[in-house]
């Protein structure tokens, strides 16, 4: 369903290794940088031309009006009001007049141009360093027209990254399982956006309950529960072609299912008789491996980056507590030990932290660790929520959150919320329906 | 009819109170909720159906348990007694949990739950062959109160006709 990115990335001007501005995203940023995202300029015969196929008025506002949503969103920066702008898009693309984006105390600003050329999106951009009055860097991109959501998205990556110095997150999309009806009577289905909410599509009907889809970080396939015929089962899905199979012949409930790094295996629960294991598939030769074995609730498992370790929750002490152990399930060592229990162990893209979802005196956390269980950090309190998922860069958390209903049972609902790391920047992510189980997926370009 | 069912409970909790040998959990028993809980494990019946006249169809846990309650064994001794006199029925075992918990923790905590009820059954004779177990997790509650009455309700294992 998703087209193989069709984009052709070249450098117009070598990018200057001396960052003049700097966003430091590792702490809390409560002054996040200002900047103007000039609109992309677009001559008129370019214009109409894109106002034939993709029936908006004017695409290089549309495309700004994305990379200003993204920046705004990311809490680092801070898009400033459009109608103080003094230069013309289209002159400003050309040299910006810095005394004027001085004025309106625009640190950075981005400029553009949009050109309709033999049926394609062409479309430039240059990000400007306003206080030393220089260019920081110049792209352009070749692309089909429908692809112009995502020239947005790829454009903020890169200024991201320019400014940051880490990569972005935005040319990504979330998998989710949509939520409808009476909380007795959930109906369930996997549905699929881009990070910002656009391009929401529906993947199941809704006839079977499904739940927990996750990313193969490697390519477009995901993995998730399905009741399919009254059989829980972790299914294996195709969002391109839409073919899904059974993963594995177990002869009872498989749940809990995430791809290894590399995208080659599937780790996952299978319970039987009241406990629950782990164990893994390979998705090439089909091996299933029993990864650990005991007379306790195993599950939730996640891989490290390297592929090297495994972090799960058990309830073998008693109560359910996240461990971390070697990927064959030798060294187990138990790593949370504060107050509460502790679930949904997920490691980071970066390798240096463990999300988990923590419930404590009647309250859900999301919180960070280290890998050895030290630093311990909750970054939300609520009601109910869990279930975080990293973004690629490993710097935003998105999760669920649950809300509790009156005395008649009325008010239930469920949405997906984002925060960042540093406790900062928590928003709500709209979705068309309630939503919950959310999965980021890698970028999508790189 | 209310006054009935209050009263029926409390002979019910009372019974249990008889049956254990030290009735430690009397003064809970006194404070608890409408009657209808006993520790944090429900004991009402205001969501259980009915196998057959006198099999109650469900089992109740405590939080994170899956331990059976006297009351429970009793059930699941009907239950295994009308199996009995049955023996073309097969059933499903539906666990659940409540809402406090991750979802996946809950998926199998569901399952242990109608294990626990699967292995009683197999001890008073009836066979795995005709026992399915299914959990469902917190995914299917019976009440979509936010409050620990509900929650109790929603942490049990249901006996299922499957054909």
């Amino acid at each position: 369903m998703t087209k193989k990115i069709l984009i052709l990335l070249f450098i117009l001007i070598p990018i200057k290794a001396n960052a003049l501005i700097e966003v430091d995203i590792t702490r809390g940023n409560l002054n996040p940088l200002p900047l103007a995202v000039s609109p992309l300029s677009i001559d008129e015969e370019s214009r109409k031309g894109f106002e034939k196929i993709l029936k908006k008025e004017n695409i290089g506002s549309e495309i700004s009006n994305i990379v200003e949503n993204n920046l705004r969103t990311s809490g680092l920066f801070n898009p400033l009001d459009k109608k103080a702008f003094l230069q013309a898009p289209d002159i400003a693309n050309l040299k910006p007049r810095f005394e004027d984006w001085n004025l309106i105390k625009a640190q950075a600003l981005i400029t553009g141009k949009v050109n309709y050329v033999d049926d394609k999106l062409r479309v430039e951009f240059r990000l400007w360093d306003v206080l030393a009055a220089k260019e920081m860097m110049a792209l352009a991109f070749t692309t089909v027209p429908n692809n112009w959501r995502r020239v947005g998205h790829i454009i903020s990556d890169k200024v991201y990254e320019r400014l940051t110095g880490e990569k972005g997150y935005f040319d990504t999309r979330i998998i989710y399982v949509s939520e409808e009806g009476p909380k007795t009577q959930r109906i369930k289905k996997l549905a699929i956006m881009d990070q910002d909410g656009a391009n929401n599509k529906f993947l199941t009907l809704g006839n079977e309950l499904v739940l927990t889809p996750r990313f193969n970080p490697a390519s477009q396939m995901v993995t998730y529960l399905s009741y399919f015929k009254n059989m829980p089962r972790v299914y294996l899905l195709d969002i391109e072609t839409g073919t899904q199979e059974v993963v594995g012949d177990f002869p009872g409930m498989t749940f809990a299912p995430r791809f290894s790094p590399d995208g080659k295996k599937i780790i996952m629960s299978f319970a039987k008789d009241g406990k629950s294991d782990i164990y893994t598939m390979d998705l090439e030769n089909r091996i299933v491996e029993k990864i650990t074995n005991h007379p306790s609730i195993d599950t939730s498992p996640s891989y490290s980056p390297d592929g090297k370790y495994i972090t799960f929750n058990s309830d073998r002490s008693g109560y359910q507590q996240i461990y971390v152990m070697k990927n064959d399930g030798s060294d187990v060592k138990r790593i949370s030990f504060g107050n509460g229990l502790y679930g949904t162990p997920v490691w980071s893209p970066r390798g240096d932290l463990i999300a988990f979802t923590k419930l404590h005196r009647g309250k859900f956390y999301i919180g960070v660790m280290r890998t050895d269980g030290s630093g311990e950090r909750l970054l939300t309190e609520n009601y109910y929520q869990e279930a975080p998922s990293w973004s690629p860069n490993g710097r935003v958390l998105i999760f669920y959150r649950e809300t509790k209903t009156n005395s008649k049972g009325e008010g239930f609902s469920a949405k997906l919320w984002s925060i960042d790391l540093t406790g900062y920047n928590e928003r709500q992510i709209k979705t068309p329906t309630d939503a919950s189980d959310p999965s980021w997926s890698s970028l999508l370009s790189n | 009819m209310r006054l009935n069912k209050i009263l029926k409970n409390t002979l019910l909790v009372l019974t249990a109170c008889l049956v254990l040998s030290a009735c430690a959990t009397k003064k809970e028993v006194a404070t608890d909720i409408q009657g209808q809980m006993q520790g944090d494990v429900y004991t009402g019946t205001d969501t259980v159906e009915y196998l057959a006249d006198g099999v109650p169809d469900r089992v109740f846990f405590a939080t994170n348990e899956s331990i059976l309650t006297t009351a429970s064994r009793e059930t699941l001794r009907a239950q295994a007694a009308w199996l009995r006199k049955n023996p073309s029925i097969n059933v499903v075992l539906e666990g659940h949990a409540d809402e406090r918990g991750t979802r996946e923790y809950n998926l199998a905590l569901g399952e242990r739950r109608a294990n626990a009820a699967k292995d009683y059954l197999m001890t008073y004779g009836i066979s795995s062959d005709r026992i399915t177990v299914l959990s469902y997790g917190k995914e299917r509650p019976v009440d979509s109160g936010s409050n620990p009455l509900a929650w109790s309700k929603n942490r049990r294992s249901v006996t299922v006709k499957a054909n």
